[in-house]
């Protein structure tokens, strides 16, 4: 069962800290630990500066997945830049990193449990990524 | 994580050395576990508030901080280890190409009654863009090419091999030097990109009229020995490097054999080898090759490889590749 979405527009650097903001006080809210809000936090900051330098504007949104067994975040990045062309270069290690940009999308994977992108030419990129709080704190 | 505590305790009591040797034991155990630097962290955080329930929030709220900062720095690990693994899996690829590499562009060196060859071929990194190779008819002519590809590693190695397999076709027919580095440019020309350049020796030695008939393709110019003269000059020839331009003619050169004459053909990689700051003169070259005149061919020209490894403190800047040929009795 998905929960109610909460969506913060990318426009300008600033947004970022706001969407950051929105997404720990959902992680926190679904019972996440301070280790990963952090990473949420960081994945978030990823995914809105992508928007930022890349797409120009865009927007981020957060759902809380409610399942039997377990519990998550959703966050949704969206954005109608020009698309990411080659989306295994952008996924190799090193690719982003190496020009001091930072942990870019490989991060975003590494620091998530799911990630899924699509990426058209002209229509813009979407990504979709997930955590799930770890099953021993229930 | 209550060894960790366990050891923070008692170093705050006792500032002992051997908890602070503990930690590290601690440190190598999370390295190898792949802790990020960000769990370790918080395995502070949590020791410290399990051992100091009222800890100011100042400092509660710099530990968290401190998390918040390490974050990038626990991705930037990760990293490092992946690609560290696709660093070993992509070279351990690498020493399979130069194997099969080695074993393409292998060439024997072969028997010719009155000559006595040798020759030394070593690339600088695992991939030769040097070639030589040797072929014979059944008029017991000998043809001999050399060849540099201008870049190195693995788009070199790659343009070798159509040489090799072009040269091969190209050679049964041994036709003149010429002829055959006009059908190898166009080969070379319609085949490889735009700014990738090969230069090419070939040479035929007819063993009857005992004259070495060569044409050259820009290639590094080698040195003749002549013997009753005892003197040593430039193997002259002009010609432009393969690729350039497809419909390049190459003119043909021809040098008279006497016993104890010398040819010696060679890449950049012998001439250029750099020593320091400084390369080498082509004088130098020569000095070293005289001093192993007395030697058999393929001894002299191991000797000298030798010594140009060793001035280089054993790391090649570029691959090298050496061949002698000499007229005797």
């Amino acid at each position: 069962m998905m929960n109610f979405q909460s969506c913060v527009d990318i426009k300008k650097e600033w947004d970022i800290v706001g969407a950051r903001q929105l997404g720990r006080e959902r992680a926190k809210a679904i019972g996440f630990g301070t280790v990963d809000q952090a990473r949420i936090a960081t994945a978030i900051s990823e995914l809105a500066r992508n928007i930022y330098l890349y797409a120009g504007s865009g927007v981020i949104c957060f759902e809380t997945i409610d399942e039997i067994d377990r519990k998550g975040i959703c966050i949704i990045a969206e954005d109608n830049g020009p698309g990411i062309h080659d989306i295994s270069k952008v996924m190799e290690d090193g690719f982003s990193t190496s020009g001091g940009l930072g942990a870019g999308l490989p991060g975003v994977k590494r620091l998530m449990d799911q990630f899924d992108i699509v990426s058209d030419q002209e229509q813009g990129t979407k990504i979709r990524t997930v955590k799930w709080v770890p099953q021993r704190r229930f | 994580m209550e060894n960790y505590r366990y050891y923070l305790k008692r170093y705050i009591d006792t500032q002992d050395e051997s908890a602070l040797y503990q930690a590290e034991q601690l440190s190598k155990l999370y390295i190898q576990n792949k802790i990020s630097p960000e769990e370790i962290i918080n395995k502070h955080i949590q020791a410290l508030k399990d051992l100091f329930p009222h800890l100011p929030k100042e400092i509660d709220l710099s530990m968290n901080f401190l998390l918040e900062t390490m974050i990038s720095y626990g991705l930037a690990y990760q990293e490092h280890q992946s690609m560290r693994k696709q660093q070993l899996s992509l070279r351990s690829e690498m020493e399979l190409a130069a194997n099969m590499q080695q074993t393409l562009l292998l060439t024997e060196t072969p028997n010719i009654k009155g000559l006595d060859i040798g020759a030394v071929s070593v690339p600088a990194k695992q991939l030769n863009g040097d070639y030589y190779h040797f072929s014979t008819d059944k008029n017991g002519r000998f043809g001999v090419a050399i060849a540099d590809v201008i870049g190195k590693g693995m788009p070199a190695a790659l343009a070798m091999s159509m040489i090799k397999y072009s040269v091969d076709s190209f050679s049964d027919h041994h036709p003149k030097p010429s002829s055959l580095l006009e059908k190898l440019n166009r080969v070379v020309e319609n085949n490889v990109e735009p700014g990738m350049f090969i230069t090419m020796l070939y040479g035929l030695y007819n063993p009857i009229t005992e004259k070495f008939m060569y044409a050259t393709a820009g290639h590094e110019p080698g040195f003749f020995y002549d013997a009753t003269k005892n003197e040593f000059t430039e193997i002259e020839g002009r010609g432009l490097v393969l690729g350039v331009s497809d419909d390049t003619t190459y003119q043909e050169y021809e040098l008279a054999l006497q016993d104890g004459d010398i040819i010696f053909l060679l890449t950049d990689g012998v001439t250029e080898c750099r020593i320091g700051d400084r390369f080498i003169e082509r004088q130098e070259v020569l000095e070293v090759i005289k001093h192993y005149m007395h030697l058999p061919a393929q001894t002299l020209v191991e000797k000298v490889y030798k010594h140009f490894e060793r001035l280089q403190e054993f790391q090649l800047r570029d691959d090298f590749t050496l061949i002698m040929i000499r007229k005797q009795v």
